[in-house]
């Protein structure tokens, strides 16, 4: 009987302690889900890239969901396939805001599908995470990319080059496939090899149009350019057109050790589906190695491979963790720690509790989110090995702040490095 | 392919007394009017008047979509044209689509004035490719008279010196499809080009406003929708009046025989020329339409596989009729956009299908299959 | 340059060999001693004398211990030590090292070889260590050059020719004076007259830093007839211009003497670029003819273009795939072998797609080469997509077998990639089997005269229908065999046919139809044209000029080159 009472007692007083505390009466209420978008390419010329995006951030969800969500709610992600179509991404993009009204979105991958839906965030004021390098130029306070930007990627990529760690090279030749990134990346390296002391003749800049696969003329004149001195090329040929080329450069017998290429395009994924025998020795950098060694890297991928297993993904065990989906996972628990900083998905408040976000990522460094949207990252150069993995033979101290306003650009001297409120 | 020809002899004696067959049944003059309504005051007060989080409330999302499958059907009337009642398949359609676009592009870039991203006078591709100076074939499309000049002439003027040198060797059948195959994907190829001065692969985005007024304020997007429309009901009685008339006889025999109507005394070359030409036309013009709704012009519009899809939706609808491409246009991209969310993976294996089954099972379309079904 | 960063501040990993600050020296200036070129001349001459004494000295657990570590300094001052006492044994380990076949299980024991066949990197015997706690060495680009030379410097005085040869080749790449005490040794016992000239050449290079000016004359002289592109960069400072106007050297004979060699050094690389392009058009020609044959043969047999020809190249790449997967799985010894087995079974599964997809969807199309072309696409769209369900979107490895990896080298500036060599063979072997079976059997009557006019065949008994269908499989078959050659020397993914399907069109169009001629011609004249006009107006131009090319040719002459039916107006 007393028992009774003094649970009864105790019931009481914890409801009134319930009502009284104000949040409380919500919490009880909001137990509705949180929608995320994820705008992938599912199908189309992307799609061999953006498929792991989109796998690994339902991973990256469901590992969320199992630990009770973010604030008590589960989130229920919305997959949408913008086919590789540029104005079906904007349309898809509208569709996710308007629709089904999600708290956030991860997706994209070119910079066109960016730009693309890019003005649909900015005028339904949405909250985008971009998780590829690109060539910056960028700074919107409705995207926070958690990519490289070129001073996180090809400028470290070319002083090591130029070391005689890197091969001591003094010709420069810049490869690229025909669109802005390459442009963009190579007009700042130009500027930055200038600002070095190289001359112009030790600059040559060529562009290839997408999907072409015969390099045959052009390795020809890389090794006729070799012999003027000792060359190295830089690479942003566009990640598919990379195997015609490589097995090209393998066949000509210009090994790494006569021309080392360094490309910015070329990860884990892109080598699975190459023979890397005549790659071993080339370069990569990017901000995050499948083989980096350090507790999170390994937990992160072993979770990767048991989520592949349990939903029979294409692969199987062969399946890889590269750069863009090291992004992508942590953007989207930063993403939960503003969420659950800021106690609402409201995409002004989680935006201020954005800025300043720490998480410690599988790049084994502990990332922080800055007041320029974009993530201060470490920097790490790989070789390829011959079993498609990488072997890291440089990396940075600690993670770089991005400059996504390259000073190497006309116009760019002056512009702030943080967001306008 | 045959089904409404009549004997050429008797056609072509008869031809200049027959009174014109009248353009729409009055069944379709009313659906004409009905559409030119809700175009014109039905979609603006849903859109504008009826207040957010009303059911009946017209999204942005629903009207961009819209617009742009109106845009679409416009394309497949245009082709339609040239392909129902003409015979020529052409697989480069989308070409003169994205010209239209890309000329409505060159005046947006330059309204977007000093509000780029460089805040300079050049569109910020140029500025990032150290350029100077606007190049020649940009002078003059700071102005809206002089783009629209451009939507119509560019397309028009290709379809013109391509057509008339086609025709004139009488290129045709399967290996003319391949040759505008052919075309489209060079364009695309030249339009990739960084160094071509059309912004490359990124095309043409970030607009910002148009004849003065914000791109992104919802009373533009409805002005754009509704122009949308107008252009298209506009097409189609501009269509259904030439093929109605003696020019359009001429030009459904040359589909059927052209052999013999050249044996009749007829030269074919000038008419399919005119047909080409105002089909590409047209085509521009939906272009134009287009991308100011859709914020974003690039190549890839100009993708061989785009111009394949446009026949698609003219093949589902019912070709030859004028209005079974409209319904089929409308038929292929809404199930597009229902696909690519509800089964992604799955949206391409349909497209597949829809190819395989209405040419096999469906030549004359939906239109074609309900009109059966109204006559059986 | 006015950066408002400071790249000096570069932040850098504490400890590593890598300075990143901007190196003072922008230029190596030319007669520097390289440290490491000072060493390999010790090592040659500490050769000659070990050649004397057998035990190896330099080899012990303890000079292997850096290699176990991460630093890559002290691994290269681990090869130095070693290079410095140098014998077979350090040889050995040398080139293990290399080629990634050193392992380690701790800092003091050390392996060499493959899974199953290890010896102790130190006495050379065979050991079993557990392969669960063995790791490779892993090195970087700095080390493997240094490993190459030193291995090179050693092989000077090998008695095999060709292991000779090879180091006289990368000698020429090392031009440093240190270097001339040990040229002028190879030089006094070489016997090869090949080998002397070369290395006379190496020698007149090495000359050419000396201040001797009749030494230097003598060397701009005798350098005018070297192969090796990289005289060039040695002959280049003397014909150099100064910022004013003038010249850096200022002896004018010396100035002439250059000039005049620059100039036959640039006649015989201009021979060897025109071969380049001769040969990379043709082969780009082969692989359009493969590509292109089936469709010819299809067209003009029945007058259909099928859209879904790039996914019958796509599946004969995906068919070599699978295959190569049996092999792994199976046969892992015959591995190399992997590509005679594909050739038939990418044959016999893109045939029978073919003559699946023509019996149920071309068939009923019969007469209406419009909407085949449109039902071919929706084919087209569909084996894509299963593509893709079945093996991924991402692309999927084919390794090229060892015995198609690297080239043939005809002149110095100029090496034929041996797959680019089989895939013209193999391509004209395709070619005369076509043949062959268009013109010496029973099926090819049929299918020529089917093709040259359809409704007299029938009359004359011939089964339109199943010619129709073997006809077609036939050139799916073919399309199989190109998608095989194309898993060679590209990437294998389900996008593979899209990228050239507009190509075997011109082809087609260009060439015509009914005559095997036709695309012979037609493909290897787009292949070469478009390969000489690439060096002046880049990839793309080059492929746009061609299509307008073409568009333009079909306007005078609408049925291709070599055309069987006449310009009847029903064609």
């Amino acid at each position: 009987m007393d028992q009774t009472r003094r649970s009864l007692i105790k019931a009481a007083a914890g409801t009134a302690l319930l009502s009284a505390v104000p949040g409380g009466s919500l919490l009880a209420q909001d137990k509705s889900p949180i929608k995320v978008g994820v705008l992938h390419s599912l199908s189309g010329t992307m799609a061999i890239s953006e498929t792991s995006l989109k796998d690994v951030a339902l991973m990256t969800f469901d590992q969320i969901n199992a630990k009770g969500g973010i604030l008590g709610r589960k989130i229920e992600p919305i997959v949408v396939d913008p086919a590789s179509n540029w104005p079906l991404f904007a349309e898809k993009a509208r569709q996710l805001l308007t629709q089904d009204k999600v708290a956030a979105t991860f997706g994209c991958w070119t910079s066109v599908s960016r730009k693309s839906v890019l003005p649909v965030y900015e005028e339904l004021n949405g909250l985008l995470f971009y998780p590829v390098q690109y060539e910056g130029e960028e700074m919107s306070k409705n995207v926070f990319y958690t990519g490289a930007a070129p001073n996180q990627q090809a400028i470290p990529a070319t002083e090591y080059l130029m070391s005689p760690e890197g091969g001591g090279a003094k010709r420069f030749f810049l490869l690229g496939t025909d669109y802005v990134y390459p442009r963009t990346t190579n007009k700042i390296l130009r500027a930055f090899l200038k600002s070095k002391g190289v001359k112009e003749t030790d600059i040559e800049e060529i562009y290839t149009p997408f999907g072409h696969s015969d390099y045959q003329t052009i390795v020809a004149n890389i090794k006729k350019y070799s012999t003027g001195g000792k060359t190295c090329v830089i690479s942003t040929i566009n990640g598919d057109s990379n195997v015609p080329f490589y097995k090209e450069l393998g066949n000509a017998g210009l090994k790494a050790t006569d021309v080392p290429v360094v490309a910015f395009s070329v990860g884990e994924e892109e080598l699975r589906g190459i023979d890397t025998k005549p790659l071993v020795g080339h370069l990569a950098a990017w901000n995050y190695f499948m083989s980096l060694k350090n507790p999170q890297n390994t937990a992160f991928i072993k979770e990767w491979l048991a989520y592949v297993k349990a939903k029979n993904l294409t692969g199987g065990d062969k399946r890889v963790t590269n750069d863009p989906m090291e992004a992508t996972y942590v953007g989207i628990h930063m993403w939960k720690q503003a969420v659950e900083k800021a106690k609402s998905a409201d995409v002004a408040a989680v935006r201020k509790a954005m800025y300043g976000q720490k998480y410690a990522a599988p790049c084994g460094f502990e990332l922080t989110m800055n007041d320029n949207h974009h993530l201060s990252k470490p920097v790490f150069i790989g070789e390829i090995k011959a079993d498609g993995q990488f072997n890291i033979v440089w990396k940075t101290k600690g993670p770089i702040r991005a400059q996504p306003w390259s000073q190497y650009i006309d116009g760019n001297q002056g512009k702030p490095d943080k967001v306008a409120a | 392919m045959n089904a409404t020809a009549l004997p050429l002899e008797v056609a072509a004696t008869s031809i200049a007394h027959e009174p014109r067959a009248r353009l729409f049944s009055p069944a379709g003059w009313a659906a004409i009017g009905v559409a030119l309504l809700v175009f014109g005051v039905v979609v603006p007060l849903l859109a504008l008047a009826v207040p957010e989080g009303n059911a009946l409330h017209l999204t942005s999302y629903a009207l961009t979509l819209s617009g742009k499958i109106l845009c679409y059907a416009l394309c497949a009337v245009a082709l339609d044209l040239v392909w129902g009642y003409c015979g020529i398949l052409s697989l480069g359609h989308g070409l003169f689509f994205a010209l239209g676009g890309y000329a409505m592009g060159m005046y947006l870039m330059r309204s977007i004035g000093l509000d780029g991203v460089y805040h300079m006078d050049l569109p910020d591709f140029m500025v990032f490719l150290d350029w100077k100076t606007l190049p020649w074939y940009w002078k003059g499309t700071h102005s809206f008279a002089y783009s629209a000049l451009l939507v119509v002439l560019v397309p028009g003027l290709l379809a013109f010196v391509f057509g008339y040198f086609a025709f004139r060797s009488r290129i045709k059948g399967v290996y003319l499809s391949i040759i505008t195959q052919a075309l489209t994907y060079a364009a695309m190829l030249l339009f990739f080009r960084n160094d071509t001065g059309f912004g490359g692969n990124n095309g043409f985005t970030d607009f910002k406003r148009i004849l003065g007024f914000s791109i992104h304020a919802p009373g533009t997007r409805v002005v754009l929708f509704a122009l949308s429309g107008f252009a298209l009901v506009g097409a189609l009685v501009l269509c259904r009046f030439i093929v109605t008339s003696r020019l359009g006889r001429v030009v459904t025999a040359i589909r059927d025989a052209e052999s013999r109507v050249m044996f009749c005394g007829y030269d074919p070359k000038a008419y399919k020329l005119f047909v080409w030409t105002l089909s590409a036309v047209l085509c521009g013009i939906a272009g134009a339409l287009y991308v100011p709704q859709v914020g974003i012009i690039n190549p890839s519009e100009m993708a061989p596989t785009n111009s394949i899809e446009m026949v698609v939706w003219v093949a589902t609808g019912g070709r030859g009729t004028l209005f079974g491409p409209i319904v089929g246009a409308g038929v292929v991209n809404l199930a597009k956009s229902y696909f690519t969310v509800a089964a992604p993976e799955y949206w391409l294996f349909f497209l597949g299908l829809i190819f395989v089954l209405v040419t096999i099972f469906l030549p004359q379309g939906i239109v074609g299959l309900l009109r059966r079904r109204k006559q059986g | 340059m006015g950066s408002g960063l400071d790249w000096n501040s570069y932040p850098v990993e504490a400890g590593s060999a890598a300075k990143f600050a901007p190196h003072p020296r922008a230029i190596v200036r030319a007669g520097t001693a390289h440290p490491m070129i000072m060493r390999i001349l010790v090592l040659l001459l500490a050769l000659l004398a070990a050649s004397l004494s057998p035990a190896s000295q330099a080899l012990t657990p303890e000079s292997l211990k850096p290699f176990a570590g991460d630093e890559a300094s002290e691994k290269l001052t681990a090869i130095d030590a070693l290079i410095a006492a140098p014998d077979a044994r350090v040889a050995a380990v040398l080139a293990a090292i290399r080629d990634d076949r050193l392992a380690y299980t701790d800092d003091t024991h050390f392996y060499v070889g493959e899974t199953g066949a290890y010896v102790d990197a130190v006495s050379g015997a065979a050991a079993t260590p557990k392969a669960d706690d063995l790791k490779p060495v892993e090195i970087n680009n700095r080390i493997r050059a240094k490993l190459n030379a030193a291995l090179a410097a050693m092989d000077l005085l090998s008695p095999d020719r060709a292991v000779r040869a090879k180091a006289v080749a990368d000698l020429e790449k090392a031009s440093d004076p240190a270097l001339v005490a040990l040229v002028d040794s190879a030089l006094a016992t070489e016997q090869d007259p090949a080998l002397k000239a070369t290395l006379q050449v190496v020698r007149a290079a090495f000359a050419l830093k000396t201040s001797d000016r009749e030494q230097k004359l003598a060397a701009l002289v005798a350098l005018g007839a070297s192969e090796s592109p990289q005289t060039r960069q040695l002959l280049l400072p003397f014909v150099e211009k100064t910022k004013e106007g003038g010249f850096v050297e200022a002896d004018a004979e010396l100035r002439g003497a250059a000039e005049a060699s620059l100039k036959s050094i640039d006649q015989r690389q201009q021979k060897g670029e025109l071969l380049g392009s001769l040969f990379t058009g043709i082969s780009l020609g082969s692989i359009l003819l493969l590509v292109a044959l089936g469709l010819a043969i299809t067209y003009g047999l029945m007058g259909v273009i099928n859209m879904a020809h790039g996914e019958f190249l796509m599946i004969g790449a995906y068919a070599t795939y699978v295959v190569q997967g049996w092999f792994r799985a199976h046969w892992p010894g015959a591995e190399s072998w992997y590509l005679a087995a594909a050739i038939p079974v990418a044959f016999l599964v893109t045939a029978a797609v073919g003559a699946v997809l023509e019996r149920t969807v071309i068939r009923f199309l019969y007469g209406r080469p419009l909407e085949t072309l449109l039902a071919t696409f929706g084919i087209s769209l569909l084996l894509i997509q299963l593509t893709r369900t079945i093996f991924g979107a991402q692309n999927v490895e084919v390794a090229n077998p060892a015995w198609m990896s690297g080239g043939i080298q005809i002149l110095p500036n100029l090496i034929l990639p041996w797959n680019r060599l089989y895939i013209i063979a193999f391509s004209a072997i395709v070619v005369a089997g076509v043949w062959a079976i268009l013109n010496l059997t029973r099926l090819g009557l049929y299918v020529r005269a089917v093709t040259q006019n359809r409704a007299m065949a029938g009359c004359v008994g011939v089964k339109t229908p199943r010619v129709d269908m073997l006809a077609f499989a036939l050139g799916a078959g073919i399309a199989g065999l190109g998608g095989v050659a194309l898993s060679q020397i590209g990437n294998v993914g389900p996008d593979l046919g899209q990228s050239y399907i507009i190509d075997s069109f011109m082809v087609v169009v260009l060439g015509g139809v009914g005559q095997l001629a036709g695309t012979i011609v037609g493909s290897l004249s787009l292949g070469i044209v478009s390969k000489f006009l690439e060096p002046y107006a880049g990839a793309v131009l080059a492929k746009i000029m061609v299509l307008v090319f073409i568009i333009l040719f079909i306007q005078r002459r609408p049925q291709g080159m070599f055309a069987l039916k006449g310009r009847s107006a029903d064609a």
